[in-house]
Protein backbone atom coordinates (compact mmCIF):
# COMPACT_ATOMS: atom_id res chain seq x y z
CA UNK A 1 0.00 0.00 0.00
CA UNK A 2 0.99 3.57 -0.61
CA UNK A 3 2.29 5.93 1.94
CA UNK A 4 0.26 8.80 0.08
CA UNK A 5 -3.35 9.05 -0.03
CA UNK A 6 -3.26 9.90 -3.11
CA UNK A 7 -2.00 7.36 -5.65
CA UNK A 8 -1.97 8.79 -9.36
CA UNK A 9 -2.06 4.63 -10.31
CA UNK A 10 -5.28 4.56 -8.11
CA UNK A 11 -7.24 6.38 -10.93
CA UNK A 12 -7.01 3.54 -13.54
CA UNK A 13 -8.15 1.18 -10.62
CA UNK A 14 -11.25 2.70 -10.28
CA UNK A 15 -13.59 0.53 -11.75
CA UNK A 16 -12.54 -2.19 -9.24
CA UNK A 17 -14.86 -0.92 -6.20
CA UNK A 18 -17.35 -2.79 -8.41
CA UNK A 19 -15.91 -6.02 -6.92
CA UNK A 20 -17.20 -4.55 -3.12
CA UNK A 21 -20.32 -3.63 -4.26
CA UNK A 22 -20.89 -4.94 -7.52
CA UNK A 23 -24.72 -3.65 -8.32
CA UNK A 24 -24.22 -0.60 -7.03
CA UNK A 25 -20.59 -0.12 -8.56
CA UNK A 26 -22.51 -0.95 -11.96
CA UNK A 27 -25.58 1.49 -11.57
CA UNK A 28 -22.39 4.59 -10.77
CA UNK A 29 -20.85 3.58 -13.65
CA UNK A 30 -24.10 3.17 -16.17
CA UNK A 31 -25.04 6.93 -14.77
CA UNK A 32 -21.36 8.02 -15.45
CA UNK A 33 -21.12 6.96 -18.40
CA UNK A 34 -24.80 8.26 -19.57
CA UNK A 35 -24.27 11.66 -18.23
CA UNK A 36 -21.18 12.70 -20.04
CA UNK A 37 -22.64 11.50 -23.56
CA UNK A 38 -24.03 14.02 -26.02
CA UNK A 39 -27.25 15.43 -24.86
CA UNK A 40 -28.59 18.71 -24.93
CA UNK A 41 -25.30 19.54 -24.35
CA UNK A 42 -22.12 18.20 -25.95
CA UNK A 43 -19.38 15.90 -24.84
CA UNK A 44 -17.25 18.74 -25.15
CA UNK A 45 -18.90 21.16 -23.05
CA UNK A 46 -19.53 19.01 -20.19
CA UNK A 47 -16.01 17.64 -20.38
CA UNK A 48 -14.76 21.03 -19.29
CA UNK A 49 -17.89 21.49 -16.99
CA UNK A 50 -16.40 18.31 -15.42
CA UNK A 51 -12.46 19.75 -15.25
CA UNK A 52 -14.07 22.89 -13.39
CA UNK A 53 -16.19 21.07 -10.60
CA UNK A 54 -13.32 18.62 -10.54
CA UNK A 55 -11.18 21.63 -9.36
CA UNK A 56 -13.66 23.06 -6.79
CA UNK A 57 -14.19 19.56 -5.28
CA UNK A 58 -10.64 19.67 -5.46
CA UNK A 59 -10.20 16.13 -6.48
CA UNK A 60 -6.84 15.34 -8.07
CA UNK A 61 -7.57 12.01 -9.91
CA UNK A 62 -10.44 13.75 -11.63
CA UNK A 63 -8.26 16.82 -12.54
CA UNK A 64 -6.15 14.09 -14.24
CA UNK A 65 -8.52 12.22 -15.94
CA UNK A 66 -10.73 15.91 -17.59
CA UNK A 67 -7.31 17.36 -18.56
CA UNK A 68 -6.62 14.44 -20.62
CA UNK A 69 -10.31 13.91 -22.17
CA UNK A 70 -10.30 17.57 -22.64
CA UNK A 71 -7.00 17.21 -24.48
CA UNK A 72 -8.53 14.16 -26.52
CA UNK A 73 -11.12 16.17 -27.29
CA UNK A 74 -8.66 18.56 -28.58
CA UNK A 75 -9.92 21.37 -26.17
CA UNK A 76 -7.28 24.25 -26.03
CA UNK A 77 -5.60 24.77 -22.48
CA UNK A 78 -7.54 28.79 -22.51
CA UNK A 79 -10.26 27.47 -23.18
CA UNK A 80 -9.51 24.69 -19.65
CA UNK A 81 -7.94 28.00 -17.71
CA UNK A 82 -11.61 29.95 -18.67
CA UNK A 83 -13.32 27.10 -17.18
CA UNK A 84 -11.02 26.65 -13.92
CA UNK A 85 -11.40 30.14 -13.36
CA UNK A 86 -15.09 29.57 -13.78
CA UNK A 87 -15.36 27.10 -11.43
CA UNK A 88 -12.97 29.29 -8.90
CA UNK A 89 -15.10 32.53 -9.29
CA UNK A 90 -18.33 30.33 -8.31
CA UNK A 91 -15.98 29.26 -5.36
CA UNK A 92 -14.93 32.50 -4.31
CA UNK A 93 -18.36 34.05 -4.92
CA UNK A 94 -19.78 31.32 -2.70
CA UNK A 95 -16.93 32.38 -0.09
CA UNK A 96 -17.55 36.35 -0.39
CA UNK A 97 -21.15 36.22 -0.57
CA UNK A 98 -21.30 34.97 2.98
CA UNK A 99 -19.94 38.94 3.62
CA UNK A 100 -22.98 39.35 3.55
CA UNK A 101 -24.12 36.98 6.98
CA UNK A 102 -21.28 38.40 8.79
CA UNK A 103 -22.55 42.13 7.89
CA UNK A 104 -25.93 41.58 8.51
CA UNK A 105 -24.80 39.80 12.12
CA UNK A 106 -22.55 42.77 12.40
CA UNK A 107 -24.98 45.22 12.25
CA UNK A 108 -27.80 43.56 14.31
CA UNK A 109 -25.35 43.34 17.12
CA UNK A 110 -23.90 46.66 16.81
CA UNK A 111 -25.88 49.05 18.84
CA UNK B 1 11.77 19.45 -25.07
CA UNK B 2 12.28 19.81 -28.66
CA UNK B 3 14.47 17.52 -30.53
CA UNK B 4 16.37 18.21 -33.41
CA UNK B 5 18.66 14.94 -34.18
CA UNK B 6 16.95 11.55 -34.86
CA UNK B 7 17.42 8.84 -31.85
CA UNK B 8 20.17 7.30 -34.08
CA UNK B 9 21.94 10.39 -34.66
CA UNK B 10 22.24 11.08 -30.98
CA UNK B 11 22.92 7.12 -30.38
CA UNK B 12 19.74 6.40 -28.06
CA UNK B 13 19.65 3.00 -26.48
CA UNK B 14 15.98 2.98 -28.17
CA UNK B 15 17.55 3.54 -31.96
CA UNK B 16 18.36 -0.27 -31.43
CA UNK B 17 15.39 -1.28 -32.30
CA UNK B 18 15.78 -4.77 -30.17
CA UNK B 19 16.09 -2.14 -27.03
CA UNK B 20 12.75 -1.13 -28.22
CA UNK B 21 10.90 -4.84 -28.37
CA UNK B 22 12.54 -6.08 -25.01
CA UNK B 23 11.17 -3.11 -23.52
CA UNK B 24 7.54 -3.53 -24.55
CA UNK B 25 8.18 -7.48 -23.94
CA UNK B 26 8.86 -6.93 -20.30
CA UNK B 27 7.39 -4.65 -16.75
CA UNK B 28 4.06 -4.86 -16.67
CA UNK B 29 3.73 -7.39 -19.52
CA UNK B 30 5.50 -9.17 -17.45
CA UNK B 31 4.58 -9.22 -13.87
CA UNK B 32 1.07 -10.00 -14.74
CA UNK B 33 -0.53 -6.47 -14.51
CA UNK B 34 -1.17 -6.30 -18.21
CA UNK B 35 -2.06 -8.95 -20.84
CA UNK B 36 -0.36 -9.20 -24.11
CA UNK B 37 -1.77 -8.18 -27.37
CA UNK B 38 -1.09 -12.09 -27.99
CA UNK B 39 -3.48 -13.05 -25.36
CA UNK B 40 -5.57 -10.53 -26.03
CA UNK B 41 -5.93 -12.33 -29.41
CA UNK B 42 -6.31 -15.59 -27.96
CA UNK B 43 -9.15 -14.15 -25.69
CA UNK B 44 -11.18 -13.89 -28.91
CA UNK B 45 -10.08 -16.36 -31.40
CA UNK B 46 -8.29 -14.30 -33.75
CA UNK B 47 -4.83 -15.36 -32.77
CA UNK B 48 -3.10 -15.94 -35.10
CA UNK B 49 -3.53 -12.58 -37.17
CA UNK B 50 -3.61 -13.44 -40.96
CA UNK B 51 -3.73 -11.30 -44.21
CA UNK B 52 -6.38 -10.81 -46.28
CA UNK B 53 -6.79 -9.65 -49.98
CA UNK B 54 -3.76 -7.02 -50.33
CA UNK B 55 -5.10 -3.83 -50.81
CA UNK B 56 -2.58 -1.58 -49.85
CA UNK B 57 0.98 -1.09 -51.00
CA UNK B 58 2.63 1.42 -48.76
CA UNK B 59 6.40 2.10 -49.69
CA UNK B 60 8.59 4.54 -47.61
CA UNK B 61 11.16 5.91 -49.84
CA UNK B 62 13.57 6.98 -47.67
CA UNK B 63 14.12 8.50 -43.97
CA UNK B 64 15.56 11.62 -44.71
CA UNK B 65 13.17 14.66 -43.82
CA UNK B 66 13.47 18.22 -43.44
CA UNK B 67 11.97 17.55 -40.13
CA UNK B 68 12.37 16.17 -36.95
CA UNK B 69 9.39 15.43 -35.07
CA UNK B 70 9.05 14.32 -31.40
CA UNK B 71 6.41 11.97 -32.07
CA UNK B 72 8.39 10.23 -35.39
CA UNK B 73 7.81 6.69 -34.98
CA UNK B 74 10.15 6.59 -38.07
CA UNK B 75 13.19 8.58 -36.51
CA UNK B 76 12.94 10.79 -39.52
CA UNK B 77 15.01 13.84 -39.98
CA UNK B 78 17.85 15.39 -42.25
CA UNK B 79 20.47 13.44 -40.68
CA UNK B 80 18.81 9.83 -41.68
CA UNK B 81 20.93 8.69 -45.25
CA UNK B 82 18.39 5.59 -46.21
CA UNK B 83 17.10 6.12 -49.25
CA UNK B 84 15.34 3.99 -51.90
CA UNK B 85 16.77 3.70 -55.07
CA UNK B 86 15.55 3.78 -58.88
CA UNK B 87 16.17 0.10 -58.99
CA UNK B 88 14.28 -1.09 -55.83
CA UNK B 89 11.58 1.43 -57.53
CA UNK B 90 11.27 -0.46 -60.89
CA UNK B 91 10.88 -3.65 -58.68
CA UNK B 92 7.69 -2.06 -56.83
CA UNK B 93 6.54 -0.75 -59.99
CA UNK B 94 6.63 -4.63 -61.69
CA UNK B 95 4.84 -5.60 -58.18
CA UNK B 96 2.14 -2.87 -58.27
CA UNK B 97 1.17 -4.06 -61.87
CA UNK B 98 0.94 -7.62 -61.27
CA UNK B 99 -1.24 -7.23 -57.90
CA UNK B 100 -4.65 -6.29 -57.15
CA UNK B 101 -3.99 -3.73 -54.65
CA UNK B 102 -5.87 -0.36 -54.82
CA UNK B 103 -3.89 1.73 -53.12
CA UNK B 104 -0.24 2.87 -53.50
CA UNK B 105 1.02 4.74 -50.50
CA UNK B 106 4.30 6.58 -50.77
CA UNK B 107 5.87 7.96 -47.23
CA UNK B 108 9.25 8.46 -45.46
CA UNK B 109 10.80 10.21 -43.96
CA UNK B 110 9.63 13.48 -46.61
CA UNK B 111 9.12 11.08 -49.50
CA UNK B 112 9.51 14.31 -51.97
CA UNK B 113 13.32 14.29 -51.00
CA UNK B 114 14.41 11.17 -52.92
CA UNK B 115 16.00 12.19 -55.87
CA UNK B 116 13.63 10.20 -57.81
CA UNK B 117 10.39 10.59 -56.21
CA UNK B 118 8.86 12.37 -59.21
CA UNK B 119 10.18 9.56 -61.67
CA UNK B 120 8.59 7.16 -59.67
CA UNK B 121 5.43 9.09 -59.14
CA UNK B 122 5.45 9.70 -63.02
CA UNK B 123 6.01 5.90 -63.51
CA UNK B 124 3.18 4.59 -61.02
CA UNK B 125 0.79 7.22 -62.54
CA UNK B 126 1.00 6.22 -65.91
CA UNK B 127 0.48 2.80 -64.63
CA UNK B 128 -2.87 3.86 -63.63
CA UNK B 129 -2.96 3.03 -59.32
CA UNK B 130 -6.60 3.93 -58.64
CA UNK B 131 -5.53 5.50 -55.60
CA UNK B 132 -2.10 7.39 -55.71
CA UNK B 133 -1.39 8.38 -52.26
CA UNK B 134 1.85 10.87 -51.05
CA UNK B 135 2.33 11.74 -46.98
CA UNK B 136 3.67 14.91 -47.50
CA UNK B 137 4.77 16.88 -44.55
CA UNK B 138 3.75 20.46 -46.10
CA UNK B 139 6.83 22.35 -45.05
CA UNK B 140 8.57 20.49 -47.75
CA UNK B 141 6.85 23.06 -50.66
CA UNK B 142 8.00 25.97 -48.75
CA UNK B 143 11.43 24.43 -47.68
CA UNK B 144 13.63 24.83 -50.91
CA UNK B 145 12.72 26.68 -54.60
CA UNK B 146 12.93 23.25 -56.13
CA UNK B 147 9.33 21.99 -54.03
CA UNK B 148 7.54 25.24 -54.61
CA UNK B 149 5.78 23.86 -57.40
CA UNK B 150 5.13 20.08 -55.37
CA UNK B 151 1.46 20.92 -55.38
CA UNK B 152 1.28 21.75 -59.30
CA UNK B 153 2.65 18.50 -59.87
CA UNK B 154 0.63 16.52 -57.35
CA UNK B 155 -2.66 17.98 -59.40
CA UNK B 156 -0.75 16.98 -62.72
CA UNK B 157 -0.85 13.20 -61.81
CA UNK B 158 -3.90 13.37 -59.44
CA UNK B 159 -2.18 12.44 -56.51
CA UNK B 160 -4.35 11.91 -52.92
CA UNK B 161 -2.09 14.07 -50.84
CA UNK B 162 -2.10 12.93 -47.11
CA UNK B 163 -0.78 15.38 -44.17
CA UNK B 164 -0.26 16.05 -40.77
CA UNK B 165 -1.49 18.31 -38.69
CA UNK B 166 -1.87 17.47 -35.01
CA UNK B 167 -4.20 20.76 -34.23
CA UNK B 168 -5.62 23.75 -35.69
CA UNK B 169 -3.51 26.37 -32.78
CA UNK B 170 0.24 26.48 -33.03
CA UNK B 171 1.32 25.94 -29.83
CA UNK B 172 0.45 22.45 -30.13
CA UNK B 173 1.65 22.09 -33.42
CA UNK B 174 4.90 23.34 -33.02
CA UNK B 175 5.58 20.98 -29.76
CA UNK B 176 5.48 18.07 -31.72
CA UNK B 177 6.53 18.95 -35.27
CA UNK B 178 8.94 21.81 -34.87
CA UNK B 179 9.38 25.38 -34.44
CA UNK B 180 7.60 27.32 -37.23
CA UNK B 181 6.11 24.56 -38.36
CA UNK B 182 2.55 25.15 -37.70
CA UNK B 183 2.74 28.33 -39.93
CA UNK B 184 4.60 26.98 -43.11
CA UNK B 185 2.02 24.16 -43.09
CA UNK B 186 -0.92 26.83 -42.91
CA UNK B 187 0.91 28.32 -46.04
CA UNK B 188 1.37 25.09 -47.60
CA UNK B 189 -2.08 24.08 -47.44
CA UNK B 190 -3.71 27.47 -48.68
CA UNK B 191 -0.91 26.86 -51.95
CA UNK B 192 -2.53 23.43 -52.32
CA UNK B 193 -6.18 24.67 -51.87
CA UNK B 194 -5.26 26.90 -54.36
CA UNK B 195 -4.39 24.84 -56.98
CA UNK B 196 -8.04 23.31 -56.31
CA UNK B 197 -6.88 20.50 -53.33
CA UNK B 198 -9.96 20.36 -50.50
CA UNK B 199 -12.49 21.63 -53.06
CA UNK B 200 -14.98 18.56 -53.09
CA UNK B 201 -15.73 19.76 -56.92
CA UNK B 202 -12.17 19.69 -58.03
CA UNK B 203 -11.73 15.86 -57.09
CA UNK B 204 -8.02 16.49 -56.14
CA UNK B 205 -7.81 15.13 -52.85
CA UNK B 206 -6.53 16.33 -49.46
CA UNK B 207 -6.46 14.71 -46.19
CA UNK B 208 -5.45 15.76 -42.79
CA UNK B 209 -3.90 13.62 -40.39
CA UNK B 210 -4.46 13.80 -36.99
CA UNK B 211 -2.07 12.48 -34.08
CA UNK B 212 -2.30 13.46 -30.22
CA UNK B 213 0.78 15.87 -29.57
CA UNK B 214 1.09 14.05 -26.14
CA UNK B 215 0.24 11.09 -23.91
CA UNK B 216 -3.14 10.60 -25.14
CA UNK B 217 -5.36 9.14 -27.65
CA UNK B 218 -7.44 10.35 -30.10
CA UNK B 219 -10.99 11.18 -29.65
CA UNK B 220 -13.75 10.58 -31.81
CA UNK B 221 -12.58 11.01 -35.81
CA UNK B 222 -15.68 12.70 -37.46
CA UNK B 223 -15.70 14.77 -34.10
CA UNK B 224 -12.32 16.32 -34.62
CA UNK B 225 -12.90 16.76 -38.28
CA UNK B 226 -15.69 18.92 -37.62
CA UNK B 227 -14.00 20.70 -35.14
CA UNK B 228 -10.50 20.81 -37.68
CA UNK B 229 -13.40 21.80 -40.48
CA UNK B 230 -14.93 25.05 -38.67
CA UNK B 231 -11.38 26.24 -37.20
CA UNK B 232 -9.54 26.38 -40.43
CA UNK B 233 -12.32 27.61 -42.52
CA UNK B 234 -12.70 30.24 -40.05
CA UNK B 235 -9.68 31.41 -39.34
CA UNK B 236 -6.76 30.62 -42.03
CA UNK B 237 -9.58 29.76 -45.01
CA UNK B 238 -8.02 26.47 -45.64
CA UNK B 239 -10.33 23.45 -46.58
CA UNK B 240 -9.45 19.74 -46.83
CA UNK B 241 -11.46 16.80 -47.42
CA UNK B 242 -10.88 13.80 -44.42
CA UNK B 243 -9.59 13.90 -41.26
CA UNK B 244 -7.59 10.51 -39.89
CA UNK B 245 -7.98 10.02 -36.38
CA UNK B 246 -4.10 8.32 -35.28
CA UNK B 247 -2.88 6.76 -32.59
CA UNK B 248 0.27 7.17 -31.81
CA UNK B 249 2.40 3.92 -30.98
CA UNK B 250 4.44 3.37 -28.37
CA UNK B 251 8.02 2.79 -30.10
CA UNK B 252 10.77 5.13 -31.42
CA UNK B 253 10.93 8.99 -30.49
CA UNK B 254 7.26 8.57 -28.88
CA UNK B 255 8.49 5.39 -27.18
CA UNK B 256 11.15 7.93 -25.67
CA UNK B 257 8.94 10.74 -24.76
CA UNK B 258 6.41 8.34 -23.07
CA UNK B 259 9.74 7.01 -20.70
CA UNK B 260 11.64 10.41 -20.18
CA UNK B 261 7.78 11.90 -19.87
CA UNK B 262 7.13 9.06 -16.63
CA UNK B 263 3.96 8.43 -18.82
CA UNK B 264 4.18 4.92 -20.79
CA UNK B 265 2.78 2.81 -18.30
CA UNK B 266 -0.31 5.00 -18.19
CA UNK B 267 -0.32 5.05 -21.70
CA UNK B 268 0.05 1.61 -22.29
CA UNK B 269 -2.77 1.21 -19.48
CA UNK B 270 -5.05 3.44 -21.94
CA UNK B 271 -4.25 1.24 -24.72
CA UNK B 272 -5.18 -2.01 -23.27
CA UNK B 273 -8.15 -0.68 -21.76
CA UNK B 274 -9.20 0.59 -24.91
CA UNK B 275 -9.10 -3.02 -26.97
CA UNK B 276 -11.69 -3.14 -29.42
CA UNK B 277 -11.61 -6.56 -30.79
CA UNK B 278 -14.03 -5.15 -33.53
CA UNK B 279 -10.80 -3.15 -35.16
CA UNK B 280 -8.91 -6.59 -34.83
CA UNK B 281 -10.72 -7.44 -37.55
CA UNK B 282 -9.94 -4.79 -39.59
CA UNK B 283 -6.45 -3.41 -38.53
CA UNK B 284 -4.03 -2.80 -41.86
CA UNK B 285 -1.77 -5.06 -41.44
CA UNK B 286 -4.33 -7.49 -42.87
CA UNK B 287 -4.79 -5.32 -45.86
CA UNK B 288 -1.52 -3.77 -46.57
CA UNK B 289 2.24 -4.32 -47.30
CA UNK B 290 4.67 -2.39 -46.20
CA UNK B 291 7.95 -2.11 -48.48
CA UNK B 292 11.17 -0.40 -47.00
CA UNK B 293 13.66 2.01 -48.51
CA UNK B 294 15.84 -1.02 -49.60
CA UNK B 295 13.32 -3.12 -50.67
CA UNK B 296 12.53 -5.91 -47.50
CA UNK B 297 8.71 -6.53 -46.46
CA UNK B 298 7.36 -5.72 -43.49
CA UNK B 299 3.98 -6.08 -41.87
CA UNK B 300 3.41 -2.54 -41.82
CA UNK B 301 5.43 0.40 -41.20
CA UNK B 302 5.65 0.49 -37.24
CA UNK B 303 6.91 -3.23 -37.70
CA UNK B 304 9.33 -1.81 -40.37
CA UNK B 305 10.59 0.29 -37.98
CA UNK B 306 11.30 -2.10 -35.26
CA UNK B 307 13.18 -4.15 -37.76
CA UNK B 308 10.36 -6.94 -38.06
CA UNK B 309 10.59 -8.11 -41.33
CA UNK B 310 7.42 -10.58 -42.64
CA UNK B 311 7.52 -13.74 -41.38
CA UNK B 312 7.77 -15.87 -44.57
CA UNK B 313 10.28 -17.25 -47.11
CA UNK B 314 10.19 -14.06 -49.11
CA UNK B 315 11.42 -11.29 -47.56
CA UNK B 316 12.02 -8.94 -50.34
CA UNK B 317 10.23 -6.90 -53.05
CA UNK B 318 12.47 -8.35 -55.61
CA UNK B 319 11.01 -12.17 -54.87
CA UNK B 320 7.67 -10.68 -54.99
CA UNK B 321 4.87 -13.63 -54.44
CA UNK B 322 1.78 -13.05 -52.88
CA UNK B 323 0.32 -16.57 -52.97
CA UNK B 324 3.32 -17.18 -50.41
CA UNK B 325 3.27 -14.04 -48.58
CA UNK B 326 -0.82 -13.91 -48.35
CA UNK B 327 -0.16 -17.35 -46.24
CA UNK B 328 1.95 -15.65 -43.55
CA UNK B 329 1.58 -14.91 -39.94
CA UNK B 330 1.47 -11.37 -39.22
CA UNK B 331 4.23 -10.35 -36.51
CA UNK B 332 2.65 -8.60 -33.71
CA UNK B 333 4.40 -7.36 -30.10
CA UNK B 334 2.22 -4.50 -27.54
CA UNK B 335 2.84 -1.80 -29.69
CA UNK B 336 0.20 -3.64 -31.86
CA UNK B 337 -2.30 -2.31 -28.84
CA UNK B 338 -1.72 1.01 -30.44
CA UNK B 339 -3.57 -0.02 -33.98
CA UNK B 340 -6.59 -1.81 -32.05
CA UNK B 341 -7.73 1.00 -29.54
CA UNK B 342 -11.24 2.94 -29.76
CA UNK B 343 -12.19 3.21 -33.14
CA UNK B 344 -9.16 1.59 -34.00
CA UNK B 345 -5.90 3.57 -35.73
CA UNK B 346 -4.50 2.70 -39.62
CA UNK B 347 -2.67 4.69 -41.81
CA UNK B 348 -6.25 5.84 -43.49
CA UNK B 349 -7.15 6.76 -39.92
CA UNK B 350 -9.94 4.67 -37.51
CA UNK B 351 -10.83 0.90 -38.66
CA UNK B 352 -14.42 0.96 -37.28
Amino acid sequence: MSNNYYDPSDLRKFSSITEWSEELGNKFFEYYGKVFEEGALTAREKSLIALAVAHVVKCPYCIDAYTKDGMQRGITKEEMMEAVHAGAAIESGATLVHGVQMMNKYNKLSM
Amino acid sequence: MSVTQSLKKRNNKLSETANQLELLSGGIFTNGELPTFRKKLESHGSFPLKPKQLEILQINVGYMCNQVCEHCHVDAGPDRKEIMTRETMEMCLEVIKSTGAHTLDLTGGAPEMNPDFRWFVEQASAIGVKDLIVRSNLTIILANKKYHDLPDFFKEHNIHVVSSLPHWTKDRTDKQRGEGVFDKSIEALKLLNHVGYGDPESGLILDLVYNPSGAFLPSDQKAMEQDFKKILAEKFGVHFNNLFALTNLPISRFLDFLIASENYEDYMYALVDAYNPAATEHVMCTNTLSVGWDGSLYDCDFNQMLDLKVKAPITHIRDYNEAILQNREIIISQHCFGCTAGAGSSCQGSVT
